[in-house]
C-alpha cells in the first residue's frame, strides 16, 4: 500500500495515539530524565539541568548510610515473609472454594472474600488500630477481659511483624484465589471422574489432580513474586507501620519518601530509588527468564 | 469409614472452615460499625465487640456536620469520576489503535509504553516533574500521573483482539471510518471489559493516598483517604503523648474515628455489588496475556 493511501485510511488511528503517547513521554519518560539528579548535587533553584555533576558521590553516601541498609533488609525481609505466609493462602483457599458443592454458597463466599482487596490501606489502617491497638484494641480487650496480659501488636517490633503479615493475608488472600480458580476450572473434568471410578478420595483428587493441574500457574505466580522481591508498595508499610516499630517497618519506598520529601535530601532519595529500580529490573528479568525455562511461559 | 461418609465429613469441614474465613473477613467491619454506633463509655471499658452498646448516632451526626469532611467526600467523588473518565478515554484510544495489527510502527509504540511498566524514574523525579509543571496543589497532580495503566491497556488490547475480525470488516465494507467502527462496533461489544477497567481505575483513584500525601498541601484539596489518614494518625500520636503523660492531648473519640472509617468505606461497598459480576471475566482476560 502506498504511504499516502495508508495515511489517508489510517490517520485516525495515529490521532488516537497522539495524546496517550504524549502522556507517556511527559509523565513516564520525563521522570526518567530526572533520574540524573542521582549523580548531581540537586539544587531546586538551578533545576535538574543546572545542578552540578558529582559522579558517584551520592551512591557512596547511600552505601554508607545505615538506615538505607536497614530499609533494604526490611524490604527483603517483609517480602520474603509475605511470600512464605501470603503465597500459599490463596492457593489453599482456592482449592477449598473449588471443592464447595453448594453453588450459591460458593458465589456468596467469593463475593465476601474479594471485598478486603477493594478497601484502601488507610481504612485498613484504621481498622487495624481498632482491632489490634494495645490500649483499647478489640483483641486486647478480650485478652485482658480473660485476665491475660495485653499483647503489644503494634508497638513491639516482633509482634508488629506478625500483625503486618496477617493483615496482608487478610487483604489479599481472597482476591488471589481468582487466578487459581480459573486454572482449576480449566482442568479436564474427566480426570476427576476417572479418579472417582478408581476410588480416589477427596484428598487424593486434590493432591493428584487439582494441584498438579495448576502447577504452572503456581510456579508462574511464585516466580513473579520472587521477581518483585525488592519492590514494595508504599501504603501498607507506611500506614500499618508507626514510629515505635520503625526498625522493621521502614522499607525502601517509605525511606525514599522520608528522606526525599520530608527531609529534602532530593539527590540521596533519587539515588536510592534508582538503585531499587535497577535491582528490581534485574530481579524481574531474571524471573522472566526463569519462568520461560521452568514453565515454558513468559510473563513479560 | 465408607467413601460416602468421608466425603460428607470433608464437605462439612470445608464449609465450616470457609464460614470461619468469611467471618474473619467480615467481623472487623462489624466491630468497627459497632464502635461507630456506641457511646464513649462502653467503648473505653472495652465492652463493645460486635453489637453497639448505648446505641447512638452521635458520631455520624458529627461526621455529617463536619463541613470539611463532606467537602472532602464531594471532592473525592468528583476526582474519581474525572480521573476514571479520562483514564478510560485515553486507554480506549491507545488500546484500539494498538489492537490493529496492520498499524505501522505498532511495535515501537508498544515498546515505549511497555518499558514504563518495568522501569520508572521513582517518586522523587515524579515529584520534581509535578513541581516543575506547577501542578502541586492542583487536581491535575492527582489525575494526570496515573492516567493510563499499561497493564489495563494490555488487557483491553487482548479483549479487542478477541472480537471477531469479520465484524470490523463488515463495518469497513459499509464504509465506516476507524472511529465509526470503534464507537459502533467495538465499544458496544466490550461493555463488560470497560466496566471492569472503570472499576479498577475508580477504586485505584478512590483508594489512592501516596500521591495526595506528596502533592497536596491545601486542605480543601484533601481527598478522603488523606483526610482520614490524618484524623487517625493525629489520634495515634496524641494517644502516644497521653500514654507518656505529655500534656493534655485532645483525644478524638474512638466512635468518631470508626464512623469516619465507615463513612469512607460505604461508597466502595455501594458500587461493588453492581460491578462484581464483571471484574472476574475482566481479570481472566488480563490473566491470559497480562
Amino acid at each position: 500500500m502506498k504511504n499516502t493511501t495508508y495515511l489517508r485510511r489510517n490517520w485516525q488511528l495515529y490521532a488516537l495515539l497522539m495524546l496517550p503517547v504524549i502522556y507517556f513521554l511527559i509523565f513516564k519518560y520525563g521522570p526518567m530524565y530526572g533520574v540524573q539528579i542521582a549523580f548531581k548535587e540537586f539544587n531546586f533553584f538551578e533545576g535538574i539541568a543546572g545542578s552540578e555533576w558529582v559522579g558517584l558521590d551520592i551512591f557512596r553516601e547511600v552505601f554508607q548510610n545505615n538506615d538505607f541498609f536497614k530499609a533494604l533488609r526490611n524490604t527483603l525481609l517483609l517480602n520474603l515473609l509475605d511470600l512464605i505466609i501470603s503465597f500459599p493462602a490463596p492457593l489453599i483457599l482456592a482449592v477449598m472454594l473449588y471443592e464447595l458443592r453448594i453453588i450459591w454458597f460458593k458465589k456468596f463466599a467469593q463475593t465476601i472474600l474479594y471485598v478486603p482487596h477493594f478497601i484502601s490501606w488507610v481504612i485498613i489502617g484504621g481498622i487495624v488500630l481498632q482491632v489490634f491497638g494495645t490500649e483499647s484494641g478489640f483483641i486486647n480487650n478480650l485478652l485482658t477481659g480473660m485476665g491475660l496480659d495485653a499483647i503489644p501488636f503494634l508497638s513491639n517490633k516482633h509482634y508488629w511483624l506478625i500483625t503486618y503479615l496477617l493483615v496482608g493475608v487478610w487483604q489479599s488472600a481472597g482476591w488471589g484465589t481468582i487466578l487459581y480458580l480459573a486454572a482449576l476450572t480449566g482442568i479436564n473434568k474427566e480426570l476427576f471422574e476417572a479418579a472417582e471410578v478408581d476410588g480416589a478420595g477427596r484428598f487424593k483428587k486434590i493432591f493428584h489432580i487439582s494441584l498438579p493441574g495448576i502447577k504452572t500457574t503456581i510456579a508462574t505466580l511464585l516466580i513473579i513474586n520472587l521477581g518483585n522481591m525488592i519492590s514494595i508498595g508504599f501504603d501498607r508499610p507506611f500506614i500499618v507501620g508507626n514510629v515505635a516499630v520503625r526498625d522493621y517497618s521502614e522499607v525502601l519506598s517509605t525511606f525514599v519518601y522520608r528522606v526525599g520529601i520530608e527531609s529534602g535530601q532530593i539527590s540521596l532519595a533519587t539515588a536510592v530509588g534508582l538503585f531499587q529500580a535497577l535491582v528490581g529490573l534485574i530481579f524481574l528479568l531474571g524471573a522472566n527468564y526463569a519462568s520461560k525455562k521452568l514453565a515454558d511461559e513468559s510473563i513479560l | 469409614m465408607s467413601e460416602r461418609a468421608s466425603n460428607r465429613i470433608f464437605d462439612i469441614l470445608n464449609v465450616l472452615i470457609i464460614i470461619v474465613v468469611i467471618l474473619v473477613c467480615l467481623l472487623p467491619f462489624v466491630h468497627i460499625i459497632a464502635i461507630s454506633l456506641s457511646s464513649s463509655r462502653p467503648i473505653m471499658s472495652g465492652l463493645v465487640t460486635f453489637f453497639p452498646r448505648e446505641f447512638t448516632f452521635e458520631a455520624y451526626t458529627k461526621v455529617f456536620s463536619d463541613m470539611s469532611m463532606i467537602r472532602s467526600l464531594g471532592f473525592t467523588i468528583m476526582l474519581t469520576i474525572l480521573a476514571t473518565v479520562l483514564s478510560m478515554a485515553m486507554t480506549i484510544a491507545v488500546a484500539y489503535s494498538l489492537s490493529k495489527k496492520e498499524l505501522r510502527g505498532r511495535k515501537w509504540f508498544m515498546l515505549i509504553i511497555v518499558v514504563t511498566m518495568f522501569f520508572s524514574g521513582g517518586i522523587i523525579p515524579d515529584y520534581i516533574l509535578i513541581r516543575n509543571l506547577h501542578l502541586l496543589d492542583t487536581v491535575w497532580a492527582l489525575v494526570l500521573p496515573g492516567l493510563i495503566s499499561p497493564f489495563y491497556m494490555i488487557i483491553l488490547i487482548s479483549f479487542f483482539n478477541s472480537i471477531p475480525k469479520s465484524l470490523e470488516e463488515a463495518a469497513e465494507i459499509d464504509g465506516t471510518t476507524h472511529l465509526g467502527t470503534l464507537f459502533r462496533v467495538i465499544l458496544p461489544l466490550s461493555l463488560p471489559s470497560l466496566a471492569t477497567l472503570s472499576l479498577f481505575y475508580a477504586v485505584g483513584r478512590w483508594n489512592g493516598f501516596q500521591d495526595a500525601l506528596m502533592y497536596i498541601n491545601r486542605p480543601d484539596l484533601y481527598p478522603l483517604q488523606l483526610k482520614l489518614y490524618q484524623m487517625i494518625q493525629n489520634n495515634q500520636v496524641s494517644e502516644m503523648m497521653q500514654q507518656e503523660g505529655l500534656g493534655m492531648a485532645q483525644l478524638m473519640p474512638e466512635s468518631l474515628k470508626a464512623a469516619s472509617v465507615v463513612f469512607s468505606t460505604v461508597p466502595i461497598l455501594i458500587v461493588y455489588p453492581f460491578l462484581q459480576r464483571y471484574f472476574i471475566s475482566g481479570m481472566m482476560a488480563g490473566a491470559v496475556k497480562g
